[in-house]
């Protein structure tokens, strides 16, 4: 029966080329704008580690002063200074935790001739890698002694490893980062969790490319390699951020479980009473968010990005609306046909079913082509300036989203049209013909 | 024209009619929310920035030695003078749109608190004219502040500073800014000048209130001046920007140099606006046209149907005028009906935005234009199908189908 409901739906719609190619380009659009958008929302929107982020916390204090500060309203400051990084590094009360701060590393070229250039760097401490599953392709990360000693040591990426010695292991090998020689003890593989979660607040790009040289922090400083971004809330001398009345830092520790996470909170929470009664702090408030409550308290998807996708639905929502229309105006022109299927014993169901079959066929049309639609809307978005913009790919799940959105959309457009032939008199048609 | 028979003729049609009036409901509800954030980017696109954007072009030197500043800087300056058509060359801490801002919250009295971000730029000798800045009242900084003024922790180790007019009549409303004390952090400095309205470093994150906000302070050779800004004629900017890179390039080899024209500064800045105002306009184009066919589909369905009953009006008398005017006012009833839900959902979208994004009210006059659009639309699409049936010759009337 199925096949005959295919046979009636494929000749109703050769029989009217120009109706059936409206409906299925206009669906076609509305899915592969809906395809488009949503393809960027889930990229944007993703989890960075999805293995551990549950684990993950970022830790807030506020060192600020009263100025302008009202109780219980006002948040702790999203950066850390280096008096409490470095009180809660050594207080090792976590799992793991790290200090975090970005800076623009300029790197010396190996050969005489070439340019320096600036590569993205990243300032932190020895747990760095283990905590955010950086995996190395050769050699390993720097330990907590190294980052006391300040060790003259850097792990690069994998893309610099390429760039600078085509790929081979160049651990050993020394570079000049900010005119200081260093010695690299370890090469990531391709590692760029996206979005960039550890350099939300800190100054950096929140999707595309990873960072090219990772280094211990004091090293760093010793370097005078300065944060990306830093914030004050006095009058500071900011060529000596660690006594500096400043903010540059981000704080991150790994925690197994609630009951872990409930404890450390209230660790954060006396810290901050210690720090009051020793007359450093002001404010009493603190902050424990897991990694994926940290993204959207950053609000780290553009606006724009959710607007385009509200507006791709607002147009698929037209364009269902438009389906319906034709598939009713083509159901309907066809009364005398169902009157005829009627009257020699076809039931109320299997017009309706037909009807059904044929819309969904609409549906499948319209969603290879919205396909190739949202291929098309990828492609571009992969060519414009956004710094995500490379990443735009078409995945599996999205492939076969495509399918059942348009599906689902094709059959409720269908609903109306199918049921209004299954009520059709089949006497009156008859008479009328 | 008798409105009623088509109002009968409707109640017959009741589902058809209800999803004209719909889908016309719908795209008059997205395309006036679309056409608001279409303009509001096309602003932002288009903001003034008082200095002389066509003819600067700016190249950045990082990573040199701050040490040797004080001598490397006007050998540096001297070298991009040299350069054919350069009227004037000056360092700089950064430009307008280079979305590396350094903020501070500048206010009129010392205890004073506010929440606007003032960018601070800091220029070496001869930066109002090598960035075109337009003076309006008081006078530039002279050769002494500029050779006596500083750079420490952040703020100037001067005494004078410019600020723009916005600035002034924020601070000081309805009194001259001039001779008054501009506070930071309790340090003060003296307002010697007040400049036309200079853009933020970074005006989507300063925001309305501090997209205008910008403070100048003189500075003598600094290494904390990365940037060198050249001032030639508009034709000759991209040659000037190509050379200057070449010469600084051989002067600090140890230094990283990028050159760029201000106009490709503010086109980088706008990329991401631009390509949503594509995108926008691109949605609404798709949009009409699909909303246009569904129209023409459903009421060619509709000729197609009372082929009967107009050959009958045309037996008994009526002209190809009066068919014509039926189709065209019926589509006006049904799009009026349309629009008038759609405008009072475009309303709703907009509260709705205005609560989860960052958007504005709509102004009352994107109503009554997308109301129009949408007409216009209507009466466009219905042309074809209602022409066919003003072609319907009498005689069908007197045929059985």
């Amino acid at each position: 029966m199925f096949g005959y409901y295919l046979d009636l739906a494929l000749r109703s719609l050769r029989r009217n080329k120009v109706l059936t190619a409206l409906m299925i380009v206009a669906l076609g659009l509305g899915i592969g704008a809906c395809i488009t958008t949503l393809t960027v929302l889930r990229l944007l929107s993703g989890d960075p580690l999805p293995q551990k982020s549950a684990r993950l916390f970022y830790a807030q204090v506020d060192p600020y002063t009263k100025d302008g500060y009202v109780a219980g309203k006002t948040k702790p400051q999203r950066l850390m200074a280096y008096a409490d990084a470095m009180n809660l590094l050594h207080a090792h009360q976590a799992e793991r935790q790290v200090a975090i701060a970005l800076t623009n590393a300029k790197v010396a070229p190996l050969r005489a001739g070439e340019h320096p250039f600036f590569s993205d760097g990243v300032m932190t401490t020895a747990d760095f890698f283990t905590m955010f599953d950086a995996p190395f392709q050769y050699g390993g990360g720097w330990s907590a002694a190294d980052d006391e000693s300040r060790a003259q040591v850097v792990v690069i990426s994998d893309f610099l490893n390429d760039q600078l010695f085509g790929g081979a292991s160049s651990v050993g090998r020394i570079i000049r980062v900010n005119d200081h020689d260093l010695r690299i003890i370890g090469v990531l593989k391709h590692w760029a969790p996206q979005p960039r979660f550890y350099t939300q607040e800190l100054g950096g790009r929140s999707y595309g490319d990873g960072d090219a040289v990772f280094l211990p922090l004091q090293t760093a400083r010793a370097a005078n390699m300065d944060p990306t971004n830093d914030d004050c809330w006095a009058v500071a001398d900011t060529s000596k951020l660690e006594t500096a009345p400043c903010i540059w830092l981000g704080f991150w520790v790994e925690l197994s479980s609630d009951a872990e996470a409930a404890a450390y909170r209230q660790f954060l929470s006396n810290y901050a009473q210690q720090q009051i009664a020793l007359g450093r702090f002001y404010r009493p408030e603190v902050a424990l968010s897991d990694l994926m409550q940290w993204l959207r308290n950053e609000k780290v998807v553009p606006d724009d990005v959710r607007l385009q996708a509200g507006l791709a639905f607002g147009f698929l929502l037209i364009c269902v609306v438009n389906t319906v229309g034709l598939l009713l105006a083509k159901c309907l022109r066809r009364s005398q046909e169902i009157g005829v299927r009627r009257a020699l014993g076809a039931m109320r169901r299997e017009i309706f079913t037909q009807f059904m079959v044929e819309a969904g066929m609409v549906g499948v049309a319209g969603g290879l082509l919205g396909l190739a639609f949202a291929e098309f809307g990828l492609w571009c978005i992969r060519h414009q300036p956004a710094e995500y913009g490379g990443l735009a790919h078409l995945d599996i799940h999205m492939f076969l989203l495509t399918f059942l959105v348009a599906l689902v959309s094709s059959l409720v457009a269908g609903l109306l049209p199918a049921w209004r032939a299954s009520r059709l008199a089949p006497g009156s048609q008859l008479k009328a013909a | 024209m008798e409105i009623r028979p088509i109002l009968a003729s409707l109640r017959k049609h009741r589902i058809p009619a209800v999803l004209i009036v719909l889908e016309i409901a719908l795209a008059c509800a997205v395309l006036c929310n679309a056409v608001f954030m279409i303009g509001q980017r096309v602003a932002s696109i288009h903001w003034s920035n008082a200095i002389d954007e066509q003819g600067i072009s700016v190249v950045t030197v990082n990573g040199a030695d701050p040490k040797r500043a004080s001598s490397e800087m006007p050998r540096n300056l001297v070298a991009l003078r040299g350069i054919a058509g350069v009227t004037a060359v000056a360092a700089a801490t950064s430009m307008p749109l280079d979305q590396n801002p350094a903020l501070s919250p500048f206010v009129a009295k010392p205890d004073a608190q506010t929440t606007v971000n003032t960018s601070v730029y800091f220029i070496g000798s001869d930066g109002e004219q090598a960035m075109g800045l337009r003076l309006l009242q008081g006078r530039w900084f002279n050769a002494d502040e500029y050779a006596d003024s500083g750079f420490k922790n952040f703020s100037s180790t001067g005494h004078v500073a410019l600020v723009t007019q916005s600035d002034a009549n924020r601070l000081w409303p309805g009194q001259s800014a001039l001779g008054k004390t501009l506070y930071t952090n309790a340090t003060g400095w003296t307002v010697v000048g007040v400049v036309a309205d200079v853009l933020a470093q970074d005006p989507k994150f300063s925001g309305p209130g501090g997209m205008y906000s910008s403070v100048f302070f003189p500075l003598q050779a600094d290494g904390v001046m990365g940037d060198y800004v050249l001032r030639s004629t508009p034709q000759d900017r991209e040659r000037v920007e190509r050379e200057a890179v070449q010469v600084l390039g051989k002067l600090q080899p140890g230094a990283v140099v990028e050159g760029k024209t201000y106009a490709g500064m503010r086109s980088d800045y706008f990329a991401d606006t631009n390509s949503m105002v594509w995108m926008l306009v691109l949605v609404c184009v798709v949009m009409l046209a699909v909303t246009a066919f569904g129209i023409v589909g459903l009421t060619s369905f509709w000729v197609q149907q009372r082929r009967r009953q107009i050959g009958i009006r045309r037996a008994v008398g009526a002209t190809r005028g009066h068919i014509l005017s039926y189709f065209r006012t019926e589509n006006f009833l049904l799009s009026t009906a349309g629009v008038l839900i759609g405008l009072a959902l475009a309303f709703g979208i907009n509260l709705f935005l205005m609560d989860h994004y960052e958007m504005d009210r709509m102004p009352w006059y994107y109503l009554p234009g997308g109301a129009i659009a949408l007409w216009l639309l209507g009466q466009v699409a219905v042309l074809g199908p209602a022409l066919r049936a003003a072609n319907v010759p009498p005689v069908v009337a007197t045929r059985s189908v």
